[in-house]
């Protein structure tokens, strides 16, 4: 996978419609080794890129989802108590010493994400997903651990990579990022596709849309998202709102406007935007989509 | 980093890519001149760029590059102006002007922060006004801050007049003495919980192997305190410019205490200013302020302003323990409706929100400006803001969130 016709390639084939500069986002990630960071508005398929990207690679995605508090032992290893301790009761009375080498070894070690990604030995994909939720001291321990790709385990002694998987990291923007995170990776920010991708995006998605309705759902969404919303819908949503549409066997947005208006449900996720687009909204929108 | 093939060795490259080596160095520069955070590292990858045959076809040197180079959003979006102008000698399109200052400088009351930072030196304090009632020492640091007798000439305003050491000092030492008394308050908390309400296994575990695994001693977690976040929204138009000055002061020492804090400036347009006010001296924080915020000069639209920072910016500096303090005089050139509209939603994200008016103190004002009065009722504290005095007054209000 070297150059980006080819990525996009085999994006597609997995599902995803990538633009341009996403593959060369990606053709970059291999060639440098460096982590991708993918920044943008929730629902334009940050996640998804990494998901495709292990299945264009015929790989294992694993996924670290953050959050406040995440720390060591849920993001890298843990031991296994419940076996450490029947395993002491079961050593009852010999050397303490020796106990204690037994169940501080490997059988006893319980994978977290971050170690399962380096002891592979195929680089999977490694997505660490919503790194602005976690706090700043797991945002430094992550940086440690993407730029020497190995992990000391005070019990065990260090673990080296054997395969240096491929990172990408997602966030939304709760929290500003410390400037070394980001200067570590390359930086994409994913906006929202334009009317075409999209429609090709719904295509490949959802089965049963033809090219007429997928576009005009895109022309639809695009003049949607440019009204004044609280929550502005993202790709997820439009896929949504396709998937009922085609559900409700609807081939022409013109031709069944009440439908339209009462599936606007899987596009508008709060009561004031749900308010400001009205039935005659729904319907100028619908004039301009043709 | 090493892991990306051979470093470019300069000796043995021939004359072009000697050239274009020198070319990419002046171009980190340009990058590094526009804000951008680009390391030796991010260089020599470049160069592994460039000989991986990604110079031959600009369009795709430019996306990558732009990939390498960024960081955030703002560097996403101003690369590409950069690039064409630098290397295909475009010129460089207006959104990535924001390293210059052209626009900053018609706005009358920046302009006169830039100015009194260049006179910094040679401009002796002579238009410094005394407190009317003259007895500033011994009232303890409530210097008031009377300008508004001199309000008739705004575009005159010379900001060194508020910017007295004095004055000044006291200033950051309000700003300080908050600080202090949040973080005694958080560490009385801290102490509180120190026994800790999670088991922490594994070290139990481990300081019990010696007891056959019965836990008997245990170890146990505490989780960390958030401290309090403080946003700052500064009012910095024509009419508010006899405080401004003070307010920046006051904010460059709170985002110098607090570990947590973020400040935006607005006038007809919001800046995000925090950067520019971390700068360690303030006068040249000043000075790199007035650089930044960019927006011509008539009038105060605190609403889309604040439409503005709910859209772009509350995301990510807002959690649910910020207070977001609005320091303005509420009169409002823009929409008022909008205001009220968007200091709802402001309201929805944060804990409080205090607004501060210096006319709150003048004797005989009454908030009768549609801004304020339609952004009174999503207000947890209003308070006046003329003195230092009133800006000591807020801390047991703020510490108590």
């Amino acid at each position: 996978m070297k150059n980006r016709e080819e990525i996009a390639e085999r994006l597609a084939a997995s599902g995803y419609i990538a633009d341009a500069e996403l593959s060369t986002a990606i053709s970059l990630m291999h060639l440098l080794r460096r982590p991708l960071l993918l920044e943008g508005e929730a629902g334009v398929g940050k996640t998804e890129v990494a998901k495709a990207l292990a299945n264009a690679h015929a790989t294992e995605l694993i996924r670290l989802q953050c959050y406040e508090g995440l720390d060591q032992s849920a993001a890298l290893y843990e031991w296994n108590y419940q076996r450490q301790l029947l395993s002491i009761q079961a050593h009852r009375g010999e050397d303490a010493d020796r106990v204690e080498d037994h169940i501080f070894s490997e059988r006893y070690l319980l994978e977290r994400p971050l170690l399962a990604a380096i002891r592979r030995a195929t680089p999977p994909v490694l997505l660490i997903d919503e790194i602005d939720r976690a706090d700043d001291e797991f945002e430094a321990f992550l940086l440690e651990l993407l730029s020497d790709f190995q992990v000391s385990i005070p019990e065990l002694g260090t673990v080296k990579a054997t395969a240096i998987p491929h990172v990408v990291l997602t966030s939304n923007g709760t929290r500003e990022l410390s400037d070394a995170l980001r200067r570590r990776c390359l930086y994409h920010y994913v906006d929202y596709p334009d009317v075409d991708r999209e429609a090709r995006i719904i295509m490949a998605r959802v089965s049963g849309a033809s090219t007429s309705l997928a576009l005009q759902i895109a022309r639809m969404v695009e003049s949607i998202r440019k009204e004044e919303l609280r929550k502005v819908p993202g790709v997820a949503e439009t896929l949504d709102w396709a998937a009922a549409l085609v559900g409700l066997d609807i081939g022409n947005l013109q031709d069944a406007p009440d439908a339209v208006h009462e599936t606007m449900m899987c596009l508008l996720k709060t009561h004031e935007d749900k308010a400001r687009l009205t039935r005659e909204v729904t319907a100028r929108l619908l004039g301009k989509v043709a | 980093m090493s892991c990306c093939g051979p470093a470019p060795d300069f000796d043995g490259m021939d004359e072009v890519s000697r050239l274009v080596s020198t070319k990419l160095a002046a171009f980190l520069r340009t990058l590094r001149d526009n804000g951008f955070a680009v390391g030796l590292a991010e260089g020599q990858d470049a160069a592994v760029l460039m000989t991986a045959g990604y110079a031959e076809r600009p369009g795709l040197l430019r996306s990558a590059l732009k990939h390498l180079f960024s960081a955030r959003k703002s560097d996403w979006e101003k690369f590409d102006g950069l690039f064409d102008a630098f290397w295909l000698g475009k010129r460089v399109r207006s959104r990535s002007k924001a390293a210059g200052s052209a626009k900053a400088a018609n706005n009358p009351s920046l302009k006169s922060l830039q100015h009194a930072a260049e006179r910094a030196g040679n401009d002796a304090a002579t238009d410094q006004i005394p407190s009317a009632d003259g007895s500033d020492s011994d009232r303890g640091g409530e210097g008031r801050m009377e300008g508004a007798s001199r309000a008739d000439n705004l575009a005159e305003v010379d900001f060194r007049k508020l910017a007295d050491p004095e004055q000044v000092a006291q200033a950051h030492q309000a700003a300080a003495d908050l600080a202090r008394i949040m973080r005694t308050r958080l560490t009385r908390r801290d102490l509180a919980r120190r026994r800790g309400y999670r088991l922490d296994l594994r070290r139990t575990i481990h300081r019990n192997i010696s007891h056959g695994g019965v836990p008997i001693s245990l170890i146990r977690r505490q989780r960390k305190e958030k401290p309090l976040r403080l946003v700052v929204l500064l009012d910095a138009s024509g009419s508010m410019s006899m405080y401004t000055g003070v307010f920046l002061r006051f904010i460059h020492g709170v985002l110098d205490e607090f570990r947590e804090a973020e400040a935006f400036l607005f006038h007809t347009r919001l800046a995000h200013v925090s950067d520019a006010m971390k700068e360690r001296d303030a006068s040249r924080a000043l000075d790199r302020l007035s650089v930044m915020a960019q927006g011509a000069g008539g009038g105060t639209r605190i609403g889309e302003s604040l439409q503005t920072f709910n859209r772009w910016h509350a995301a990510r500096v807002i959690h649910s323990r910020t207070c977001v303090m609005i320091v303005s005089d509420g009169y409002e050139t823009g929409d008022a409706a909008l205001l009220g509209r968007e200091m709802a939603a402001l309201a929805r994200r944060c804990r409080r929100i205090v607004w501060l008016n210096p006319m709150a103190g003048w004797q005989g004002y009454a908030p009768e400006a549609a801004g304020i009065k339609a952004a009174l009722p999503h207000v947890d504290l209003y308070a006046p803001a003329h003195t230092l005095q009133s800006l000591t007054a807020l801390e047991p209000y703020l510490a108590r969130l």
